[in-house]
């Protein structure tokens, strides 16, 4: 019987960024990314939901806990770009367009070595309440 | 009288800062939110009108025309943009949210019809802030 069970903790961070390819033209960057590649920034309330799977520790009956998990958040992910422009304030978008796909990405990529290797990561990230992603794709739950 | 209740959303940056000031100043009173280069929210605009329905339509102002009027006047002007830099109603305006509904009061109360008052105008800045404004009367 598979006894996994997947726990959430909610976070959220504020920030601003913009949508620009440094490869191509202004008329291009434009033309592709719209609104989003203005030069002056725009901004979002990012929320983010952190699914880790496995099975319950036999002695606590946590899969992890979940104070720790918000923990790991604040200083991974929330002081690196909560009030930040993720364009010109921080080191892992200096060359990687921030849309909502990279940045989860590189979410997952933060959090997953301080993770214990047994539990499976997902990272869900709101950029709009009408816009989100999911990485990874593959849900092995 | 009804009150009637349109809701507009947009996407901006901003920061908390005030040019006579030093930095260190403006670190300790606006903190984070006083980052140099910006950072953003996803706002949330209210704006309720209040009036009599009218007996041939039942409506008070028809909702969509309210939407496209505000969507005119303020949200074209305000999404995907920078609120200290890009937008005109503004300029030289501390960018708080308090100081930004009074100004979008300001520019959207006289382009309604006589029949719509404008009777609140709330912004809504993260899940946890929002501001209402009833206009200085």
């Amino acid at each position: 019987m598979n006894k996994k069970v997947a726990v959430y903790r909610k976070e959220h961070f504020n920030a601003a960024h913009r949508l620009f390819n440094p490869a191509w033209d202004e008329a291009t960057n434009s033309k592709v990314f719209g609104k989003c590649a203005l030069p002056n920034y725009h901004g979002h309330n990012y929320e983010l939901d952190v699914k880790l799977t496995g099975v319950p520790n036999a002695d606590t009956g946590y899969v992890m806990d979940l104070k720790e998990l918000s923990e790991l958040i604040k200083k991974e992910i929330l002081d690196r770009f909560d009030h930040r422009n993720l364009n010109l304030d921080t080191v892992e978008f200096r060359n990687l367009n921030p849309t909502a796909e990279n940045i989860a990405i590189v979410i997952y990529s933060l959090l997953r070595p301080h993770l214990p290797e047994q539990l499976d990561l997902q990272v869900r990230l709101y950029e709009t309440p009408r816009n989100f992603v999911e990485y990874p794709a593959d849900d092995k739950s | 009288m009804v009150y009637l209740t349109r809701i507009e959303h947009f996407n901006a940056a901003h920061k908390l800062y005030n040019p006579d000031w030093t930095p260190e100043k403006n670190e300790e009173v606006f903190g984070r939110c006083a980052n140099a280069n910006w950072h953003g929210h996803n706002f949330e605009l209210y704006v309720t009108i209040k009036g009599k329905p009218d007996p041939d339509t039942g409506f008070i102002f028809d909702a969509k025309k309210l939407g496209a009027l505000v969507q005119e006047h303020i949200t074209d002007k305000l999404d995907h943009r920078n609120l200290n830099v890009d937008v005109d109603f503004m300029r030289g305006k501390m960018c708080s949210i308090e100081n930004l509904v009074v100004a979008i009061w300001n520019e959207l109360e006289p382009r309604l019809p006589a029949f719509a008052k404008l009777h609140c105008l709330k912004l809504v800045e993260t899940a946890k802030i929002y501001v209402e404004y009833y206009g200085e009367a």
